[in-house]
C-alpha cells in the first residue's frame, strides 16, 4: 500500500485542480440551463439545424430542449474531454515519470517487486479517476437539485458510467504506453486523448469511417446514442475494454523486464 | 560465505558495451572497492546486481542467491546509494526517509535520527532546496538506516566535503566491524587505498585485476619527478619517461637504494617521489594485459 499512498499524495494537487475545473464547468452548464431553455424555446431546432456541426457532436439526433439532451452534449464535451485528458495524463506519467525524474533507482531498489509497483500504481490511477468522477457526480446531482430539473436517473447513471469506463480505457492504454517510455512524454498522452476525441467526430461526420468508433473510447460515450438506446453500445464497449486490458497486460509485461535507466 | 559473486557477468546496451565477462567475488564482511574511470562499467555492474538492468550474459549471486530469482528478497538486505541521488520533488527529507522505511516495511526512525545527527542533515528541509552534498547525505541515510547486511554504494563520496567524507567512512567502518559487507565504487584511488580491504579494477567494461588493496596499490612503482636534469638516469625498471623543459618524470619499479645511488650523481634541483596516480595504476594494468616487459 505504500506505493499506492505515495502516488495519491504525489498526485493530490493535480487531482484537486482537475476535479475542481471539471466540476465547476459542468455545474455552470447545468445552472444556466433553465435560463437558456426559457429564452430560446426552439433551441433544440436551432442546434439540430447546424448541419455538419450538429452532426459532429451528435446534436442532430438529440433533443436539446430536454435537459438530458442538453446535459448529454455538455457532459460529453466537458467531462468527456476533460476526463479523458486527466486520465491520459495519469496513465502516461504513471510509470514513465519514475525514470524521467530519476526516482526509479530509489523506488526499485527497495524490496518491492516490480509487479507490486505496477499494481499499486495502476490502482492509484484508477482511484484518482474514481474520485474525480464521484466528485463530478456529486456536483451534478447538487446542480440538478438547485435548478429543480427532473432527470432520468437511469440514463444519467448510464452516461456517467460510459464516461467513467472511457476514462479507464484511456488511462489503461496510456499506462501501457507509459511502460515503454523513458522520458514520460505528457504530449503523447494528451495527443492520444485528442486523437480519440476527433476520431469520434470524424466517425460522426463520415459514414464510411464509422468503424473508427470501435477504436476510440468516445464511440461508446456518444450521448445521443445512449439516450436513444437506453444502453451503451456493447460492441464498441467490448472492443474498448479489450484495448484497456491489452494496455494493462503490456504494462506488466514490459515494465517487469525493462532496463531502468 | 560470499556476499557477492559474479560469473562472467556481461551487459550490452544494444551494441554498446556495458561490461564484459566480469567475474568477481566479495566475501562476507569484506570492505570492497571497485575502481575505474568514468564509463568503465562500475555503475553497470552495480545496477545489474540490484536488478535494475538485466544482464545479457553470465550470472550473479548475492548471499548465495541468484539476483534475478530472489531480487525482492535480496533487496531487503541491501542498502544502496546511487551515484546521483534523486528523490521525489516536493517532499521533505524526513518524508523521504519515512517513505524509504515504509517501502521496507520497517520503522527506522531512531537509526535515521542518529544518522542525520552525525551527518548534520536537517530533515525538515525540502528535497529541492538541498545542495548536492546534502542530497547525498539524505541518500546515505536511506541506504544506512535499516542496517542492511550489504552496502552497495556507487561513488558515495562525490559531492561530500572532506570532513563529511571522513565521517561517512567512519560510519561504514563501524558497520563493517559489526559484520556488514561494504561494496563501493570509486574513481578516487586514495580513499579505496585507505579504507578498503580488497579491490577490483575495471576498465572499458573488463575486470583488469581483483586482489587485496596492498597488492594492488603497491605496484612497486613510484612516480619520480626530477628538476634540473634533462634525461632519466640509466637504470633498469624505468618506464613512461616524460621529458619537459624543467626536468624529467618517470615511473620507477626497481629497488629504492639503486635509484638513490643513481640520483646522487645528478645535479637535481628538486625531487618528488610519489605513489603513481590512478591513471598510472591503470597504465600498469594495461601493460600487464599487453604482456608488459618492463618488470614492474
Amino acid at each position: 500500500m505504500t506505493v499506492f499512498k505515495h502516488e495519491l499524495r504525489q498526485g493530490r494537487s493535480a487531482l484537486i485542480i482537475w476535479t475542481a475545473a471539471i466540476s465547476f464547468m459542468l455545474g455552470i452548464c447545468i445552472v444556466i440551463y433553465p435560463e437558456m431553455s426559457t429564452q430560446m424555446g426552439d433551441i433544440s431546432a436551432m442546434f439540430a439545424d447546424m448541419g455538419s456541426f450538429s452532426q459532429a457532436f451528435g446534436m442532430d439526433r438529440i433533443n436539446f430542449g430536454e435537459f438530458l439532451g442538453f446535459f448529454g452534449v455538455e457532459c460529453g464535451n466537458v467531462l468527456g474531454l476533460g476526463g479523458a485528458f486527466f486520465a491520459a495524463l495519469l496513465g502516461i506519467s504513471a510509470l514513465a515519470k519514475e525514470e524521467k525524474e530519476h526516482t526509479a533507482e530509489f523506488l526499485l531498489t527497495h524490496p518491492v517487486s516490480r509487479t507490486r509497483v505496477i499494481t499499486e500504481k495502476l490502482c492509484a490511477v484508477i482511484a484518482q479517476i474514481v474520485i474525480l468522477n464521484l466528485a463530478v457526480i456529486a456536483v451534478t446531482a447538487l446542480s440538478v437539485l438547485i435548478i429543480g430539473e427532473e432527470a432520468d436517473i437511469k440514463t444519467l447513471a448510464m452516461l456517467f458510467s460510459a464516461f467513467f469506463l472511457m476514462q479507464l480505457e484511456v488511462a489503461a492504454v496510456t499506462f501501457g504506453i507509459s511502460a515503454f517510455l523513458r522520458r514520460g512524454s505528457l504530449g503523447i498522452g494528451l495527443g492520444l486523448a485528442a486523437v480519440f476525441y476527433f476520431m469520434n467526430i470524424v466517425a460522426n461526420l463520415i459514414d464510411e469511417t464509422k468503424f473508427l468508433k470501435y477504436i476510440t473510447p468516445f464511440g461508446y460515450t456518444e450521448s445521443a446514442d445512449i439516450i436513444a438506446d437506453g444502453a451503451l453500445n456493447g460492441g464498441y464497449l467490448a472492443v474498448g475494454m479489450a484495448l484497456a486490458a491489452i494496455g494493462v497486460i503490456l504494462a506488466f509485461w514490459k515494465y517487469g523486464r525493462k532496463d531502468i535507466s | 560465505m560470499n556476499a557477492v559473486v559474479t560469473n562472467n557477468l556481461t551487459k550490452y546496451y544494444g551494441k554498446a558495451r556495458g561490461i564484459v565477462d566480469v567475474s568477481l567475488t566479495v566475501k562476507e564482511g569484506d570492505f570492497f572497492g571497485f575502481i575505474g574511470p568514468n564509463g568503465a562499467g562500475k555503475s553497470t555492474t552495480i545496477r545489474t546486481l540490484l536488478g535494475l538492468i538485466a544482464p545479457t550474459g553470465g550470472s550473479a549471486e548475492i548471499f548465495g542467491k541468484d539476483i534475478r530469482k530472489h531480487r525482492t528478497e535480496l533487496l531487503a538486505d541491501i542498502g544502496y546509494l546511487p551515484s546521483e541521488t534523486m528523490f521525489y520533488s516536493g517532499m521533505r527529507v524526513k518524508d523521504v526517509l519515512r517513505l524509504s522505511a515504509r517501502l521496507r516495511g520497517t520503522d527506522c526512525s531512531e537509526e535515521a535520527g542518529k544518522l542525520c545527527e552525525r551527518l548534520e542533515l536537517d530533515t525538515s528541509r525540502k528535497i529541492e532546496e538541498l545542495s548536492l552534498g546534502n542530497r547525498k547525505k539524505a541518500g546515505i541515510v536511506c541506504a544506512l538506516q535499516h542496517r542492511p547486511k550489504l552496502y552497495i554504494l556507487d561513488e558515495p563520496t562525490s559531492g561530500l566535503d572532506p570532513l563529511m567524507q571522513r565521517e561517512f567512512y567512519c560510519l561504514l567502518k563501524e558497520r563493517n566491524e559489526d559484520g556488514a559487507t561494504v561494496f563501493l565504487s570509486s574513481h578516487v584511488l586514495s580513499e579505496v587505498q585507505r579504507y578498503c580491504k580488497h579491490a577490483a579494477v575495471i576498465r572499458e567494461g573488463r575486470l583488469l585485476a581483483c586482489d587485496s588493496v596492498e597488492k594492488l596499490g603497491h605496484t612497486g612503482a613510484k612516480r619520480v619527478t626530477l628538476r634540473g636534469v634533462a634525461a632519466a638516469p640509466e637504470l633498469e625498471h624505468i618506464r613512461d619517461v616524460k621529458v619537459s623543459a624543467e626536468g624529467v618524470s618517470f615511473l620507477y619499479g626497481g629497488k629504492a637504494d639503486r635509484l638513490i645511488k643513481a640520483l646522487s650523481a645528478l645535479p637535481i634541483t628538486d625531487i618528488t617521489i610519489a605513489e603513481p596516480d590512478l591513471e598510472e595504476i591503470f597504465m600498469h594494468y594495461y601493460a600487464k594485459e599487453d604482456g608488459g616487459n618492463d618488470g614492474i
